[in-house]
């Protein structure tokens, strides 16, 4: 094993599932023997803010938070949220993001738009960008509410970490009656 | 076994493997979830106290009783439970006691971000500080054997990157053979009057030199030789950021703070060139370091203030950190209340009123944001009643009337009640709104003394406010439906008219509660596109789930409302004059 060490960042809107999703990635690593650690912020978060969450892998971690400007991956619950976030990546780093648009309290009460063109300024800075209808997709594999399974499997395709380990990390962190949609949801967005 | 344990989980994994038998604490982040994974240890009697004080108190009456005892707090509750902690220092304990105390470095969710360590010294107790998930159960294991070895209380610091932290855990099997808890009676130990008292001092004193002695020689506090040229003396999660920042620096990690081992310190500055601390917030050890006439820089450049990283760090060793892309200002998204929000009705009213608010602590203090705009102090938990019935004292019969306080169900019966004790007792003449949604909503929902639930899930008495603020001696005591903004508006005003005390209680619980049948979700509510006139009445609530869409082609925008997020609270509904907003069936 080098001592390489692998940093994903996770970010959206409180709400959103980045939790779980941060749980089920560490899990993962974890079966595959590497070293894990994870870190986010509760608390007001939880209500509608901004959430980073920080996973990193390898031999070895020390810091539980990726250093700035050192993420691999930076996989994207929402499109503003994840346009933010492009200064915590390295140079040439990746981004997975959905697309989705959750207006912040200033786009609510009309007194700011929406940043237009998201997308297009992300891959003119990250030219290694899957962006993807994560809702769309989820309806397909049977769930709407998988769309984060979506993206954690288009995720897991740029990570080199068995199929098993997967496998068993969703199985061990999604309730059962979920867990036949989520492994559907899951499988697709590895495909992609 | 491995499982990867946020470091909240694994103290509670800590305190189980440790045969502890009473668990107590208020919640407060980032400290909340060491209880709440507690409670899945059903050996551990473990509940929610009104505040950190009784918390501490109830751990040490089983401490007393000789059970190993916890009690758990972020850093502001060991303010609240400072009285019994210092006298603690002198008694000592019957079973091993351990106080878990949970810093906020950069204030993620607080109202300052004091250092908790000062405390230790403050109240010449030992304090272990864990760097990972794996320490926060070894050392909450190890606390519990050197409280008893040394008969004293135990702080066990954390942080919120520890707490909230997740980092894999070998598990351990509990220990076996403790004694069994029964009453001893030593009055001379326990009874900490002034006689007593001054006898059980100078102990405390031999204490913490024969812990500083352990220190020295104990594997929590180890050095790590690397490169000579630089040596740091760190603890925590700082360690961490140095070992990723100064891969090659020799280091000095601290697992126990306080008291320092001051031999092993000296040993370790004698075999460097040039020495570091690199510590959060206040300068504690290196100003300890510098006493004893050890040159070492530390302050000078690192902050004092908010929390470390690495890229913190490699600015202050002047190593450069990686090329950062860059975006231009974004409209930003900071926390709001939920749609359907209780508290939302009474803070558009309170600003429609123009009242002067003083505010407390928990999901309320939100009010404070615009378009809200209806909080104007907020100090600690239980001051908005306190601070409300000193600021008439100084106001003008008109101006006195515009004084609200507003604090949540939870805070009212943390601090609030003795707050209110004076209000009533010197007849100050403002008003309360105690704004009671069933649950402790801000730390993630948990049970309270009025939400008739205790954390282990047993149904219990709960606290009747009605009758406690009749009691404590108000005369107006008022309950008023929050979604209901004619009345809301109308109870406001007469009594912030009375020149009397008087409390206003609300009644309708948090959207978030788990609990089946508390909180029923209203009919959804939707724009009629036709008879909106787009004047932005509505947007004056500040909720989630409205929308404003300007119009394409210069004209008038509309509001919208996302039927996804609606609760159906119809706050909205009311405000709006031209009947645009309607139930959805």
């Amino acid at each position: 094993m080098s001592d390489a060490i692998t940093n994903i960042l996770l970010v959206g809107v409180g709400g959103q599932g980045i939790l779980l999703a941060s749980e089920i990635l560490s899990e993962a690593f974890m079966l595959a023997g590497f070293d894990v650690k994870k870190s986010e912020i509760h608390g007001m978060s939880q209500r509608g803010g901004s959430v980073v969450s920080h996973v990193r892998y390898g031999r070895e971690v020390h810091s539980p938070i990726v250093p700035e400007g050192e993420g691999d991956i930076l996989f994207g619950f929402e499109i503003l949220e994840t346009y933010r976030s492009l200064p915590l990546l390295r140079k040439g780093g990746t981004v997975v993001a959905n697309d989705l648009r959750i207006s912040p309290p200033a786009v609510l009460l009309g007194q700011e738009p929406y940043p237009e063109d998201l997308p297009e300024k992300i891959r003119a800075q990250f030219p290694d960008f899957l962006l993807m209808d994560g809702q769309k997709l989820a309806a397909d594999a049977g769930n709407i509410r998988a769309a984060n399974t979506v993206l954690l499997g288009a995720v897991s395709k740029r990570l080199d970490i068995a199929d098993e380990c997967w496998q068993k990390a969703l199985e061990k962190m999604v309730p059962s009656k979920a867990l036949d949609v989520n492994l559907k949801a899951f499988q697709l967005g590895r495909s992609l | 076994m491995k499982e990867i344990l946020s470091g909240n989980e694994a103290i509670a994994r800590g305190a189980f493997e440790a045969g502890v038998k009473v668990a107590s604490a208020y919640p407060g982040t980032p400290s909340t979830e060491i209880l709440e994974n507690i409670v899945n240890y059903k050996e551990i009697d473990s509940s929610w106290a009104p505040n950190e004080k009784v918390a501490l108190e109830v751990a040490i009456g089983a401490s007393f009783g000789g059970g190993r005892a916890i009690a758990c707090m972020k850093h502001v509750g060991v303010n609240v439970a400072a009285d019994p902690l210092f006298t603690l220092s002198y008694t000592g304990v019957g079973g091993g006691l351990v106080l878990v105390v949970a810093d906020d470095p950069e204030m993620h969710s607080s109202q300052d971000e004091q250092d908790s360590r000062n405390y230790a010294r403050f109240a010449k107790v030992p304090m272990l500080e864990p760097a990972d998930s794996q320490e926060c159960k070894d050392f909450t294991r190890l606390a519990f054997e050197l409280s008893e070895q040394f008969d004293t209380p135990v702080m066990l610091r954390s942080c919120t990157r520890i707490s909230h932290g997740k980092s894999i855990v070998a598990l351990g099997e509990p220990v076996t053979g403790l004694p069994t808890p029964k009453l001893v009676k030593n009055p001379a130990k326990l009874v900490m009057l002034p006689g007593n008292a001054r006898v059980r001092h100078p102990l405390v004193e031999e204490r913490t030199v024969k812990l500083g002695e352990y220190g020295s020689s104990a594997p929590i506090n180890r050095i790590e030789m690397r490169d000579t040229s630089i040596g740091v003396i760190t603890a925590g999660v700082s360690y961490h950021y140095v070992r990723e920042v100064l891969p090659q620096a020799s280091v000095l990690k601290l697992g126990m703070v306080y008291p320092l081992p001051m031999e092993l310190i000296w040993e370790f500055a004698a075999k460097v060139k040039t020495l570091y601390v690199v510590e959060e917030l206040d300068p504690f050890i290196e100003e300890q370091v510098k006493a004893a006439g050890i040159a070492v820089t530390g302050k000078e450049i690192i902050s004092r203030c908010g929390e470390l990283t690495p890229g913190r760090l490699r600015k202050a060793f002047g190593i450069p950190g990686a090329a950062q892309a860059t975006v231009e200002k974004l409209p930003g998204r900071p926390p709001n209340m939920c749609p359907g929000c209780p508290h939302r009705g009474v803070f558009f009213s309170l600003n429609q009123l123009k009242a002067y608010v003083t505010g407390d602590i928990g999901c309320y203090t939100l009010g404070f944001m615009p378009p809200l705009n209806a909080m104007d102090t907020c100090v600690c938990m239980g001051a908005s009643i306190s601070n409300a019935s000193g600021i008439v004292r100084v106001l003008s019969d008109d101006e006195k009337k515009k004084v609200v306080a507003v604090i949540g169900d939870s805070t009212f019966l943390h601090t609030g009640v003795n707050s209110l004790m004076e209000m009533a007792y010197n007849r100050a003449p403002a008003t309360v709104v105690i704004l009671d949604n069933r649950i402790t909503a801000m730390t993630g929902r948990q049970d309270n003394p009025a939400s008739g639930w205790t954390l282990m899930d047993d149904q219990t008495t709960g606290v009747d406010l009605v009758q406690l603020c009749t009691a404590l001696g108000i005369r107006n005591v008022r309950v008023v439906d929050p979604l209901d903004l004619a009345q809301t508006r109308a109870v406001l005003q007469e009594e912030m008219n009375r020149p009397e005390p008087s409390v206003i209680i609300t009644n309708r619980p948090c959207v978030l509660v788990k609990r089946d049948g508390v909180f029923q979700k209203g009919l959804v509510l939707s724009v009629d596109q036709d008879h909106c006139t787009g004047c932005k009445a509505c947007l004056k609530l500040g909720c989630p789930a409205i929308e404003w869409q300007p119009a394409p082609d210069g004209k008038k925008g509309k509001a919208f409302i996302d039927p996804q997020l609606c609760n159906g609270c119809d706050v909205c509904r009311q405000l709006c004059k031209f009947d645009a907003i309607g139930r959805v069936q």
